[in-house]
């Protein structure tokens, strides 16, 4: 549903990524890894337009997204960045009610239907409760959570995260990434996500595409792309990769730095 | 977190609040008029034809001017405010005022027959003042509350060299440019206040449409974009809404500092940051602030009067300093 096809990025006369193509299947949750500075997060910036790309093409559906308007497009697709900040005295459900905006046009208030999408959008991520609180008064991953809730009052087909987990402790991680394959699984949500944790990209997406110095270094399957020559190749770390055994898998222990 | 129909009460009674201070100015003043004959001269039961000339021609006019000035820089300030994505920026120390004043000074003293055309003169100078801030203090991620505070003094010294050119070199056309400019109230009379009410009015209903971009933009440029908004488009939009406001009131008073900085502020400690409350509460709290700051200085230390600008000045910057202190940016 969502081809990304030789896209490269210009910044400041510097190529960050190089003739970039992967594609996105409905339904599948698809993470990009790579080390620092690799160009993972340009990349997903690039695809929800919120920085031009030179040459390559993004298409959703078929279409490409250069000749879809902006509220088109954020009705299609909803980036979330690594941290959101709200107004100080911006409630839950005030947030989330931000999300309907690209739905609206300039003189239309928020009807009924809005306010189901709403309630509906709090109840997915467990927030009810916290409707009336303010966003700034939530814990990490509650909030990030709200910002979940915001991105699906939306009602996107597809969700680009750019590192959901990155300030968060590690319950927190798991909670917010809980989330997402909860909403993949039972919505059917297409999610992007770029991912620093080795564990726990192999344990939630279906696909996973790996970054190295603005290339693509390798994308497929956990089982594919985790292996002991990629980590030595991409990271310089000498690893053990082994299976879970419930979930089958791979899981990486890190050993010591390959230079 | 705040109420929203606790918000609306407190706009409602500020309106109240503005309104009832101005029939209280009106009658404060040289000559004292009781309250229940103003009322007896505005809706026409008898009436002094003295009355009729200090209400009608000297103080109504004033009041109302003093309101209509004060809403259009706190709403400038609010809206600047939101543009910006930062607590500092305000039409006086983004420069925006000093521009306006420049143009209007251009024509008043290079050009004194063309004084019809200095609303227009002073939209324009607002214009390249905030241009040049906006070049000045753009970062590749926004601008910060540094950048825009010196871009705003390099253009206000900027404006402040172009004034003192211009006065050295039309000192015999001054004192009436400077009456003008240290924005006093005093003799603006009628003149002034038509000159400002029309542009003022299709401000207000121009800001009416703002509420909601102001507040998808207050949100940050990445939730904005996010939510199909063009940023880019609405900070330019917005902006200048900001400048027209301010640059007519330069036009109509000359210069008044803090207003746009102090009033947004008390209003959003009142009634929270969103737009839909806080662009009404700083209409009516500016109106509020600058009636009291100009009856204040006429009726205090009579007959000595003191420019509301001056009052103002007194009272902003202090707050201003207070709230540096605080660190609330």
């Amino acid at each position: 549903m969502f081809a990304v096809d030789g896209v490269s990025i210009r910044y400041e006369q510097t190529n960050v990524i190089r003739n970039f193509s992967f594609d996105v299947d409905e339904g599948e949750i698809v993470s990009i890894i790579g080390p620092n500075g690799s160009g993972k997060s340009t990349l997903l910036k690039a695809i929800s337009r919120r920085i031009p790309y030179h040459k390559g093409t993004v298409k959703f559906n078929e279409v490409n997204l250069k000749s879809m308007s902006p509220k088109q497009v954020a009705r299609k697709m909803c980036m979330l960045s690594q941290k959101n900040e709200a107004p100080n005295d911006m409630t839950v459900i005030d947030l989330v009610s931000y999300g309907r905006y690209p739905h609206k046009r300039w003189y239309e208030k928020l009807n009924h239907d809005d306010m189901e999408i709403i309630h509906w959008a709090l109840e997915r991520t467990h927030l009810t409760d916290y409707q009336d609180r303010t966003v700034s008064s939530l814990s990490g991953g509650e909030s990030q959570r709200a910002w979940i809730a915001m991105a699906l009052a939306q009602r996107p087909k597809v969700l680009l995260l750019d590192e959901p987990t990155t300030y968060l402790d590690i319950s927190h991680q798991h909670e917010v990434l809980e989330l997402v394959r909860e909403l993949n699984e039972e919505m059917g949500m297409t999610v992007v996500m770029v991912l620093h944790d080795l564990n726990q990209a192999a344990l939630y997406s279906d696909k996973i595409g790996v970054v190295q110095a603005g290339q693509k270094a390798m994308c497929g399957s956990p089982e594919q792309v985790m292996t002991q020559d990629m980590i030595r190749q991409v990271y310089c770390m000498n690893a053990e990769v082994r299976y879970h055994k419930a979930e089958k898998k791979p899981r990486i222990h890190l050993l010591s730095t390959a230079r | 977190m705040i109420k929203k129909s606790r918000s609306r009460t407190i706009v409602l009674v500020t309106f109240l609040l503005s309104l009832i201070v101005a029939v209280i100015a009106i009658g404060l003043g040289s000559v004292t008029v009781p309250i229940p004959e103003i009322f007896q001269t505005m809706f026409g039961s008898s009436s002094t034809t003295v009355n009729d000339t200090i209400i009608f021609d000297i103080r109504l006019p004033r009041v109302v001017l003093a309101m209509v000035i004060g809403a259009n820089i706190a709403i400038s300030g609010a809206l600047l405010q939101a543009v910006m994505g930062n607590p500092l920026a305000d039409p006086g120390l983004t420069g925006v005022t000093s521009g306006a004043a420049v143009c209007v000074l251009v024509i008043m003293l290079v050009a004194p027959e063309y004084t019809q055309f200095i609303p227009i003169a002073a939209f324009v100078g607002g214009l390249i003042a905030a241009t040049l801030v906006y070049s000045l203090a753009w970062r590749r991620n926004g601008i910060s509350p540094i950048t825009i505070i010196l871009s705003g003094v390099a253009v206000n010294a900027l404006c402040g060299g172009v004034v003192g050119y211009l006065s050295i070199i039309y000192s015999d056309r001054l004192p009436a440019a400077v009456q003008w400019m240290n924005g006093s109230l005093a003799a603006k009379g009628n003149n002034a206040l038509f000159m400002v009410l029309p542009y003022a009015i299709v401000g207000w209903i121009l800001s009416i449409f703002a509420v909601r971009k102001a507040n998808i933009i207050r949100m940050g440029d990445q939730v904005a974009a996010n939510l199909g908004e063009n940023v880019n488009r609405i900070r330019i939009v917005l902006s200048l809404l900001a400048v027209f406001l301010a640059a007519v009131s330069v036009a109509a008073i000359g210069m008044i500092g803090f207003v746009g900085l102090v009033v947004p502020h008390m209003a959003r400690l009142l009634v929270g940051s969103n737009y839909k409350y806080l662009l009404p509460m700083s209409m009516a709290l500016g109106a509020l602030v600058l009636l009291v700051a100009d009856t204040g200085g006429r009726t205090i230390f009579a007959p000595l009067e003191i420019p509301a600008g001056i009052i103002m000045a007194v009272i902003g910057a202090p707050y201003f300093l207070y709230l540096m202190r605080k660190g609330t940016f």
